[in-house]
């Protein structure tokens, strides 16, 4: 099942993605504060999990041939229900059934007109800054030992 | 309730628990076949899904058994349904899956497109749950074989006409072959392919 | 032949007891933490997380110090882990060619695209023990360096490019990668399945595999065409979203080991190659995996099978230490009935002996007369 490449992604498709992929990335004290700023907290069912299980985590045979399963990793995940109807999901790398469960909550809210903003300003973008910062101080300390190679001319003068 | 909601409703409350009875169900079912046993949880399956039949796809199917659909089911919110709760994908080739879930009066041509396994791995082959009306009425059906000590005679009722038919193929190929479990709402019975059938 | 033996319930008990003391050991000393574990033993976790084939730093942190430190006994605790949690499926395959590069070396080429980047390397160290480790002396922050932006372009695809390397690990469209988590092992293996065991397979016996293809036993001239280091998203097609979403990342070690040329009458000659991949930071794992891995493929690609690296029944029976631990560590277990037997048999044998010297003797005074 390859639905990536079978579906064309539509924006709201896109949206969506990326919104997942920077919750599952959220760390505990994002969401507490982003729960916290929240002046009406949502009703919310919880309709499956949190609960945790496994991901197979595949590689490519030779890093760009047909795939292997390479090893496990532990995966969290969570279904809610807003009021509304709108129904939340997150999966999230680890154990963090809490972490997982707001995650999946703020995918809800997401997905409401109403709510969508806030979660980009209040939670989504401080994710991707904090990210990218990171990322960016990983990278500079990385560059710091790239070889500056220089060729020794043998005196010959 | 759209499909959407349909499909992530229900489910078990207690999956370990539920699940291991309900696979307790299957065994000791297939271990005497023709007796009849119900499965206790309600697991809020979407219509026209039975009660057997979901608690079914619940324990037994995962991301690894695909699941073949008779055409009744496949336009509700059933895939759905299966495809969130177990990860089984939903697939059209018969002979792929794992399981196929026929729905009550559905016409079922032959058992011959699905997977009878192999010589040497004859239990990869398909479990058919096909939905009946009703046990204890209907049809007479006089069992015989392996699991039975003389004779279990069940009645059932709404079993497709050409059921005797189909298990008759079905027997001549064993080891190879289907094995089945017929659903009636909550209530199970599982006919193992070793099992001869008398209808009356 | 097993006899159910009995008693010793107090005693194992109080063995577990002494166990737990020893494993605290100096209770005015403070306990090891599992952050400091991740923290400042985070090589010994990847190895832990690669062989257990589990990816979870904490578990396998908290693994480490339950065993106290052997580490085959923690990989033991994390694969049992493994198998309480469901499975919810397979990731869409890594893509390390846009890994964040943390560390990228590479022995065929000087100067290529992303450069040269030691990372934190043991490399260039002089193997000297440093006192300095013996308190919390501070450390210094890392040095920083503006990025060039240039992308740190694989080996494999610069070779591509010039199509000097073979295009390897093809199967038809329609191959399931086997799992041997699933499926008994069978031989011959393909080579999905073979490189789902070797990542799992234990560091000391691949390592010595590795160094036996290099010292003769299958050679087959390797360069390392590039080793990286770093993080690779991870992501989950979600059945009712309708796409794939990131779950985070994780660490990999990546080993392109590029070998000898082969060419056919069909084939232009065309560099080979053994492929390593690993959880976590686990370099020296990478690279004998890659050079076993080529080893390995002498079948496939037409060469004598004349050393244990290439012996495919051989290396994947013997490389999973969790399975090898159990058979050896099994000979523990009670086997007096048969050790009784033997020790009976051997005493009669000796005594058959004993009375066949004895015998011949008093016959030779006869024979003399």
């Amino acid at each position: 099942m390859d639905l990536a490449k079978q579906i064309e992604p539509t924006a709201e498709m896109t949206g969506r993605r990326r919104a997942a992929g920077l919750l599952a990335q959220a760390s505990m004290d994002e969401l507490n504060a982003a729960f916290e700023a929240l002046t009406e907290k949502p009703d919310v069912k919880p309709v499956r999990g949190p609960e945790t299980g496994l991901v197979m985590v595949r590689g490519r045979i030779g890093g760009g041939g047909a795939p292997f399963n390479l090893g496990e990793a532990t995966v969290t995940r969570a279904t809610v229900l807003l009021a509304s109807g709108t129904a939340g999901h997150a999966h999230v790398l680890g154990t963090d059934k809490e972490k997982v469960r707001l995650a999946a909550i703020f995918d809800a809210l997401w997905q409401e007109a109403a709510t969508q903003d806030f979660v980009e300003a209040t939670l989504l973008a401080p994710i991707e800054a904090r990210i990218a910062a990171e990322d960016k101080q990983k990278a500079e300390e990385t560059a710091a030992t790239r070889v500056d190679f220089f060729t020794m001319v043998r005196g010959d003068d | 309730m759209n499909i959407k909601t349909q499909a992530l409703s229900g489910g078990f409350g207690e999956p370990v628990f539920e699940s291991q009875s309900v696979f307790r169900m299957l065994m000791d079912g297939m271990a005497r076949p023709g007796s009849i046993r119900s499965v206790e949880p309600d697991v809020g399956q979407p219509d026209p899904f039975g009660g057997a039949a979901g608690a079914i796809a619940l324990t037994l199917c995962d991301h690894e058994t695909p699941v073949w659909l008779s055409a009744g089911l496949t336009k509700t919110a059933v895939p759905e349904w299966i495809g969130f709760h177990t990860g089984a994908q939903i697939t059209r080739e018969k002979a792929e899956a794992r399981f196929a879930f026929v729905e009550a009066g559905a016409t079922l041509a032959s058992f011959g497109l699905f997977s009878a396994g192999t010589q040497e791995y004859p239990d990869r082959s398909t479990t058919l749950i096909i939905e009946v009306a009703a046990f204890g009425e209907g049809q007479t059906l006089t069992l015989t074989g392996p699991g039975i000590q003389q004779a279990t005679i069940v009645k059932v009722k709404g079993l497709p006409e050409v059921f005797a038919r189909l298990w008759a193929d079905n027997r001549a190929l064993f080891p190879r072959g289907v094995d089945v479990v017929l659903t009636a709402g909550k209530s199970m019975l599982c006919l193992p392919r070793t099992t001869k059938i008398a209808i009356q | 032949m097993y006899v159910a033996v009995k008693g010793g319930e107090a005693a194992i008990n109080n063995a577990h007891r002494l166990l737990a003391d020893r494993r605290r050991g100096d209770r005015s000393l403070p306990a090891v933490t599992i952050e400091q574990i991740v923290e400042q033993l985070g090589l010994a976790v990847d190895r832990v997380m690669a062989e257990a084939s589990l990816y979870d730093r904490s578990l396998a942190a908290l693994a480490v110090r339950q065993s106290r430190g052997d580490m085959i006994e923690a990989i033991f605790l994390l694969r049992a882990y493994r198998t309480t949690l469901p499975r919810f499926g397979t990731s869409v395959p890594v893509d390390t060619n846009k890994m964040k590069v943390e560390r990228r070396v590479s022995a065929t080429y000087k100067d290529l695209p992303g450069g040269q980047l030691l990372g934190p390397t043991f490399d260039y160290t002089h193997r000297l023990l440093d006192p300095s480790l013996l308190t919390d002396t501070p450390v210094e922050e890392p040095a920083r360096r503006d990025e060039t932006g240039e992308h740190v372009m694989r080996v494999s695809d610069i070779l591509a490019h010039e199509g000097l390397i073979e295009a390897d690990g093809e199967f038809p469209d329609d191959h399931e990668a086997g799992d041997l988590t699933r499926e008994p092992m069978e031989f011959p293996m393909g080579r999905d399945l073979r490189l789902q065991a070797l990542a799992r397979g234990d560091e000391g016996f691949l390592l010595a595999l590795g160094y036996s293809t290099q010292r003769g036993y299958g050679r087959n001239h390797p360069f390392v065409g590039e080793v990286r280091i770093g993080e690779v998203e991870v992501e989950l097609e979600v059945a009712e979203l309708g796409f794939s979403v990131s779950l985070g990342r994780i660490r990999v070690t990546e080993c392109q080991m590029v070998n000898q040329f082969k060419g056919s009458s069909k084939a232009p000659p065309q560099f080979t190659r053994g492929y390593g991949l690993v959880f976590g930071q686990s370099e020296r794992k990478a690279m004998s995996m890659s050079l076993v891995d080529r080893a390995l493929r002498a079948e496939e690609l037409g060469e004598d099978i004349t050393a244990p690296a290439q012996d495919e029944e051989f290396v994947i029976s013997h490389s999973d230490n969790v399975q090898a631990t159990g058979f050896v560590e099994h000979l523990k277990l009670p086997h007096y009935v048969d050790f009784q037997a033997e020790l009976a048999l051997v005493r009669k044998m000796r005594s058959d002996i004993e009375k066949a010297r004895k015998g011949d003797r008093s016959e030779m005074p006869e024979a003399a007369e």
